[in-house]
């Protein structure tokens, strides 16, 4: 068990800032008067174990993260929740896009054609946008190719190589349609991957949700509410706390909630990528 | 019912502007108007604008409303079904008329954009005439703000040796830059250097060995001043500026000096010990205050003094004009010093002891050396006689022996003026280096 005064956060290193990042919190909840340590791990599947296992006070989960998390829980007759998240983590979508030239119109023109996607385990440029074309009757690898770029697996899509590369074999014509969220479309048009105009949107997912930080219900409530309260009371007012909701990509930290993971509940079970317990069941996911 | 419900709700139209072409201005600047909280619905018709507008609002901290009754064209109908089903804002402002696009969103504008400068501060005041507005001790974190501007707070902090209005300022240092901005001259066209130049070989000699001579001094005159800019915080913008024309100052007399000298000539002159001992000296000075005491003021001054004596007694007009436009220069750079130290003596009194002290360190530093070079010596002489009948020699060495005194009592002058008591001025300027520089 986790050290009883020191709060341990598990992240996942999907990028050299995260040790700014985190560093800088310590430092903020230290001033706070809360001991706090983090462990750093290189996939989200490890993160996810080990806090269950009792070796961390929460984890800062991806989507994918946390419905594996409540799937392991569950199986051992314990309960995880969402206890805050970022404003930026709400009501995100993606896009499916073609090339502006294409005679792709419609999502139904995607018959027989190959989408790219992020890496197999990116919930936003992979799992969602195949759920997405799967409500509209295209079912992967039987109606269309799917493309995957498997960059950096067990990050869950964190980094954003995975869907620059999508975009790129869109444009390079190597695939038909690309898969990325919606705030990398204009992101990629404003960095030169993909030139202004060049691009369509096919389609648009419904909103989801993103990270969260995830708790095992029962566990060390007293400092776990502490840790959530010093959380919340960070404001983008402090000139100290500033920069690191700059880095950390958010202006506020809002309570959590889970409605926004339901559609990726469905794009698991339906790519069976975790079972109902949360085991790994896709023989080609490497992390 | 046709009207919304909050009166002030504003609804702009960006027509086809999108996000890759900058549509975030229009949206930024109808922002500013709104309140913290409030809404703003935009009308346009770029066929993405909803995808991005969704994202730069996340990423600005401000919430969406979609409107509720309207479907997103880009949406299938199979997930249309929203987290978010707000549609509180009446339905009917959601109409379109013929010339208007159509609605895209509410926008409720977020409180990190004004959050932001909760803080912050005003570094100053730009114009230099007014009050305060140039502080004793500007913060660290001021950094390279322009002064006047308003900084951030948590703005990182720089480490500026020179970071007191004391160490640096002088009393009329915006007119003293005003000056050296519009005193600039082109080498090139501020000199005639198709002029002919026949002087006999020895003479010739003689005016390579003084450019030499020059030469060096004048990149001691460069670096010092050079090394003390990047020290200097930022906010005492005009020391800042007016050292960077100082430098630049220097860099066109290298320049000249060195054109004159290959005029006729491939090689330059002698470098000796002695010459480079005293000016390592000046180099080596750690302090802004002693450095400009030594270099301003009695180095650059005892120069002004040479200067003046080369463009009267020099045996061609090219160098007579080479040494003029440097004199000019070298005059303002001795302002400044002066200037800079008054400011100063007149805060502390005790900088004069510290003054006295540094021609006295600086003396013993260089009493194991000989002193002005034998060689720069004897070629002032030559070029002042002008030719070689005995005559002329001893005219010539009487106007250096002439040119020295003038030397001494120009600096006792000016350290008189520093508050020096006469005999102290006259002690101390004896003790200034042979060297000249
Ligand atoms: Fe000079
Ligand atoms: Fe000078």
């Amino acid at each position: 068990m986790a050290d009883r005064e020191t709060f341990v956060l598990g992240a996942v290193a999907y990028d050299p800032k995260v040790v700014t990042i985190w560093e800088g919190f310590k430092t903020y909840f230290a001033r706070h008067g809360l001991p706090f340590d983090f462990v750093l791990y290189s996939n989200y599947e490890r993160q996810v174990e080990e806090h269950l296992a009792g070796r961390l006070h929460a984890a800062w989960n991806s989507p994918l993260a946390w419905i594996r998390a409540v799937r392991m829980a569950r199986a051992t007759g314990k309960e995880v929740e969402a206890i805050a998240m970022r404003d930026s983590d709400q009501d995100l979508t993606s896009v499916i896009i073609t090339r502006a030239a294409s005679r792709i119109q419609t999502l139904a023109d995607l018959k027989n054609k190959i989408v790219a996607v992020g890496a197999l385990d990116s919930p936003q440029a992979t799992m969602l946008p195949l759920h997405h074309l799967r409500l509209n009757d295209l079912t992967p690898e039987v109606d269309f190719a799917v493309q995957y770029n498997d960059l950096l697996g067990g990050k869950h899509g964190d980094h954003i190589g995975g869907e620059r590369e999508a975009a790129r074999a869109l444009m390079n014509g190597k695939a038909d349609a690309a898969c990325i969220i919606d705030a990398n479309h204009l992101f990629f048009v404003k960095e030169g991957t993909l030139p202004a105009g060049a691009t369509r949107i096919l389609a648009q997912t419904a909103p989801f949700d993103h990270c969260n930080f995830t708790v095992v219900k029962g566990a060390s409530e007293d400092l776990i509410a502490r840790f959530r309260e010093l959380l919340l009371a960070m404001t983008y007012e402090d000139a100290e706390v500033r920069p690191l909701l700059d880095l950390e990509g958010l202006k506020a930290w809002r309570e959590g909630r889970i409605e926004g993971y339901r559609a990726l509940e469905a794009a698991i079970d339906e790519m069976k990528f975790y079972d109902e317990d949360g085991k790994i069941l896709n023989p080609n996911y490497r992390y | 019912m046709m009207k919304m419900e909050k009166s002030s709700t504003r609804i702009i139209d960006i027509k086809e502007l999108t996000f890759d072409s900058g549509a975030h201005l229009l949206i930024n600047r109808a922002l500013a108007d709104t309140p913290i909280g409030e809404t703003l619905g935009l009308r346009g018709r770029a066929a993405e604008l909803a995808v991005h507008l969704r994202g730069w609002c996340r990423a600005q901290g401000h919430e969406i409303i979609w409107p509720g009754s309207t479907l997103d064209p880009v949406v299938a109908p199979t997930s249309t079904q929203r987290i978010k089903q707000q549609s509180t804002i009446n339905r009917d402002s959601t109409t379109t008329t013929l010339d208007e696009s159509p609605l895209v969103a509410w926008i409720v504008r977020g409180k990190a954009g004004t959050g932001r400068w909760l803080g912050a501060q005003r570094a100053g005041l730009a114009k230099a005439n007014l009050g305060d507005a140039v502080v004793d001790l500007p913060p660290a974190n001021w950094g390279l703000a322009a002064r006047g501007a308003t900084v951030e707070a948590g703005t990182p902090e720089f480490h500026f040796g020179l970071d007191t209005k004391a160490s640096v300022w002088a009393e009329n240092l915006p007119r003293l830059y005003a000056q050296a901005a519009a005193a600039q001259w082109d080498p090139a066209t501020a000199i005639n250097w198709t002029e002919a130049v026949n002087l006999s070989e020895e003479v010739e000699t003689a005016v390579v060995q003084i450019m030499t001579y020059l030469i060096e001094n004048e990149t001691a005159a460069l670096l010092v001043p050079a090394k003390f800019l990047a020290q200097i915080h930022p906010h005492f913008r005009e020391a800042m500026q007016l050292l960077a024309i100082q430098v630049a100052d220097e860099a066109r007399h290298i320049e000249i000096f060195t054109r004159r000298a290959l005029l006729r000539r491939e090689e330059l002159g002698l470098s000796t010990v002695s010459g480079q001992a005293s000016l390592k000296t000046l180099v080596d000075e750690p302090d802004f205050t002693l450095a400009s005491f030594l270099l301003a003021v009695l180095g650059e001054g005892t120069f002004l003094n040479l200067l003046w004596f080369l463009e009267q007694y020099a045996p061609d007009p090219l160098t007579r004009r080479v040494a003029q436009l440097a004199a000019q220069d070298e005059a303002r750079h001795v302002a400044f010093g002066m200037a800079h130290l008054q400011y100063q003596i007149e805060r502390d009194k005790r900088t004069l002891e510290r003054l006295a002290a540094a021609i006295n360190r600086r003396h013993d530093a260089l009493s194991q050396t000989s002193g002005l070079n034998e060689e720069v010596f004897d070629a002032l002489v030559i070029l002042a006689a002008g030719e070689w009948t005995a005559e002329a020699i001893a005219t010539g060495f009487a106007k250096v022996l002439r040119l020295q005194e003038e030397m001494d009592a120009s600096r006792q002058t000016r350290l008189l003026r520093l508050g020096f008591a006469p005999d102290e001025a006259k002690a101390l300027s004896a003790l200034h280096t042979r060297n000249f520089m």
